[in-house]
């Protein structure tokens, strides 16, 4: 199976918690994307991340103003 | 058999309990431990069941809802956990053992003074000791919300209001209340509330939860993998993750997320007031009784609990009596409670408790004062 490498915004969390509490919100507002290992190319503390498609950028961070995380990374590759 | 043991555990269920265990057991993988499908359906479904229980028990913060075996590991995290400055600790005559016991390993070990109110006359917690009590500076109060002896129901807005007023952080030990009180943690002020799952919360053994207050200090009682931070060399100070080290119990958290789904359909207000009936039912049918001793006052607010002596009788022959020729399961014994029963005067011979569930019929009740009456004319 091929596997693409877009262009992707990536958010990580310091706990699972906060990466479902994040998946919950982001997914009722219609924001596409899908919770994933956190590369280790970000982090090597394990754990969930959320990964978007880069053209959701100005509503993913508009989102992530009522959430808990720690980071958010515009992913050249991902 | 009449199960009448209900303070002891919840042996009937809502059917959808053991139906989410055995759907768990063979669908769901771990929690934070991957991002697999059969991962993020465990995850999922831990991060909802700390919504539904945050919920019921009336606090705003599912993350610092930590999962634990039961209350016993929940006070045990609590009393070994919170920050000891002065060196002293106040609990009361009602706690039990699960209390007691860590209490007094914390004496022992950490030259910890601990300080028990006293009950008074009527069983209740004797509000003039806990005021003296706590003109001294102490670093927490345990406090019990239900006694799992008389079902007598403390004033727990009040007594966390007086302790808050000289700055004593307060534990409660709700796991006589949860599932059968209403009551929100918030709005009594509780610093740390400790619950077990299988008694009126109604999910499986092996389930409970420690909900801390934002702002209160608690370090772990127990440290592992937590699935994040996993380069930290100490336990992450994230919650609640903190208090969670090792594999959650996801099929029991599976079946405690469902029974809290039946609860909240139910109604808690409900179920206590029908536990109120069954309470009320077995007080009337066994007034009279001659020679029967019941323990505590039934004035106030109350669980659907009534320990009894029957004179002549030792506590375990009536217990084994009204089991072996009634069916009817009580417990004897002193229930994990010495402090309790020795304020009670019980202590040496212990009492027989009866304890009331949503599943308890009112034939049950009849057939249990029946059965006393029977056996106090013998």
């Amino acid at each position: 199976m091929a596997h693409a490498r877009e262009h992707s915004l990536l958010v990580t969390f310091a706990s699972t918690h906060d990466a479902l509490a994040a998946e919950k919100t982001l997914g009722g507002q219609g924001i596409e994307g899908r919770l994933i290992p956190t590369p280790t190319t970000v982090s090597s503390e394990c754990g969930l991340a959320w990964r978007s498609p880069a053209s959701f950028k100005d509503a993913l961070a508009q989102a992530l103003a009522g959430l808990a995380y720690e980071d958010l990374f515009d992913m050249e590759r991902c | 058999m009449i199960y009448l043991n209900c303070a002891a555990t919840s042996r009937q269920r809502p059917a959808c309990v053991g139906e989410a265990v055995m759907r768990a057991m063979g669908a769901c993988g771990s929690y934070g431990r991957g991002a697999g499908s059969a991962d993020l359906d465990a995850a999922r479904m831990v991060f909802s069941t700390r919504e539904k229980l945050a919920r019921i028990l009336g606090f705003s913060h599912p993350d610092r809802v930590c999962f634990t075996s039961g209350a016993t590991a929940a006070l045990n995290t609590a009393i070994r956990g919170l920050p000891r400055i002065h060196g002293r600790v106040i609990a009361t005559a009602w706690d039990h053992n699960a209390v007691l016991r860590p209490l007094a390993r914390l004496a022992d070990e950490r030259d910890v003074r601990v300080d028990l109110v006293p009950a008074d006359g009527g069983g209740g917690i004797d509000r003039e000791a806990l005021a003296s009590l706590l003109g001294e500076p102490a670093d927490f109060l345990v406090c019990t919300h239900a006694s799992n002896v008389t079902g007598m129901v403390c004033d727990a807005a009040g007594i966390i209001a007086l302790a808050h007023g000289k700055g004593v952080p307060v534990v409660l030990d709700a796991a006589q209340t949860a599932g059968c009180l209403p009551f929100s943690m918030e709005g009594l002020g509780a610093d740390v509330v400790c619950v077990t799952g299988h008694k009126a919360l109604m999910g499986p053994t092996g389930t409970g939860a420690i909900l801390v207050a934002p702002g209160i200090d608690l370090a772990p009682l127990v440290e592992g993998g937590t699935g994040v931070r996993s380069a930290e060399p100490r336990q992450p100070d994230v919650w609640p993750e903190r208090l969670e080290a090792g594999t959650l119990n996801i099929h029991g958290i599976a079946g405690l997320g469902a029974a809290l789904e039946w609860l909240a359909e139910m109604g808690v207000e409900r179920i206590h007031a029908r536990e109120q009936v069954l309470l009320e039912r077995f007080l009337a049918g066994t007034d009279g009784i001659e020679g029967l001793e019941r323990y505590g006052s039934f004035g106030g607010t109350h669980g659907a609990i009534v320990s009894l002596n029957l004179r002549g009788r030792d506590a375990y022959e009536l217990a084994d009596m009204l089991c072996e020729d009634y069916g009817i399961s009580t417990r004897a014994g002193l229930h994990c409670a010495p402090r309790m029963h020795g304020a009670l005067g019980t202590r040496s011979r212990g009492a027989v408790r009866f304890s009331f569930g949503w599943f308890t019929s009112e034939d049950d009740i009849d057939a249990s004062c029946a059965a006393l009456r029977e056996i106090a004319g013998l």
